[in-house]
């Protein structure tokens, strides 16, 4: 399985989201931000960092990258993708996710370990975890509070697409707690917390972020397999 | 030259974590009668021809405001135009 990794200008983290997808096991394909081509690729992942200088908004020029179009594109066709804090920031911005993220409540940069809890084990980003499974990953954002009006925070509560919340405290002021959503279809997902340095132990606090891209492999193999994506909500 | 200018203010419901840093600051300049702060964006398009508020309404909305989170106002300046 091939797993594209965008680098836009002032990405930071395409390298390490690179090497967890490839000690998941992953062929790994390096895309550039002014190539629309996706080279053919299953999955996608837009990476930390600060594209275009976080000019604007964060996420806000990136958006409409050559690359993003197509991405964009591709995503509302199934294709799965994985927004990891500025990717988050990014994609929302494109509109495949609602809401926004802010300024840090609090308007410190927070890097720490951080404990999430797992609500939806059924998107192409989370299958390998169990729903209630607590797990530790770093974070590190200015600009990561995620706020969304209310009724759009009660949707995604009921359709189940809080992915991930915060535990044993809330970093960066989101509202419920929410530190990752997914889109209807459950193909994408943004995490404002990083998993891709959660995959040694030389370097992570764990090795949990590991199952964010085990488990795109084993939904592309699914669908392969089963001629659908096994994404979805429930 | 002709000017439109895009003002960009968080929606009131929004809270402006910037804004409130300001606010709590003033006492320390002596001035104790503000109750609230609030800090937005102010950008200036210059047109090569004639001024067009509907391209200035196009680029506010899909790249100068965030819906989600932002309000926009526009408006023409026409004091740089009594210069040229």
């Amino acid at each position: 399985m091939r797993i594209g990794v965008v680098t836009f200008p002032g990405s930071l983290d395409d390298g390490d989201a690179a090497r967890a997808a490839r000690i998941a096991g992953a062929d790994v394909v390096r895309l550039w931000h002014g190539d629309p081509g996706l080279q053919g690729v299953d999955a996608v992942v837009l990476p930390g960092g600060f594209s275009y200088g976080d000019a604007l908004r964060a996420g806000a020029i990136a958006r409409f990258a050559p690359v993003m179009e197509t991405v964009a594109d591709a995503a509302r066709g199934g294709l799965p993708v994985l927004g990891i804090c500025n990717g988050f920031q990014v994609l929302c911005e494109a509109h495949l996710l609602p809401g926004a993220l802010t300024r840090n409540q609090h308007l410190h940069f927070r890097n720490r370990d951080q404990f999430l809890r797992v609500e939806s084990a059924s998107t192409a980003w989370t299958n390998q975890f169990t729903e209630g499974q607590e797990i530790l990953i770093p974070v590190k954002n200015g600009e990561g509070c995620f706020v969304a009006d209310e009724r759009t925070l009660d949707q995604l509560e009921a359709e189940g697409r809080v992915v991930a919340r915060y535990t044993r405290g809330n970093p960066n002021g989101s509202q419920r707690d929410i530190a990752a959503i997914t889109n209807e279809a459950g193909n994408v997902v943004g995490i404002m917390p990083h998993p891709e340095h959660a995959v040694e132990a030389l370097t992570g606090p764990s090795l949990d972020g590991l199952g964010f891209f085990t488990s795109v492999l084993r939904a592309l193999a699914g669908a392969s397999a089963g001629g659908q994506l096994a994404g979805g909500h429930h | 030259m002709a000017r439109v200018v895009v003002d960009v203010m968080l929606k009131p419901e929004i809270l402006d974590p910037q804004g409130q840093a300001v606010a709590n600051a003033l006492p320390r300049l002596g001035v104790t009668d503000i109750s609230s702060v609030r800090i937005g964006r102010r950008i200036e398009i210059e047109f090569a021809g004639e001024p067009n508020l509907e391209t200035a309404r196009e680029i506010a909305d899909k790249l100068l405001a965030n819906p989600v989170i932002e309000d926009f106002q526009i408006h023409l300046d026409d004091t740089v135009a009594e210069g040229v």
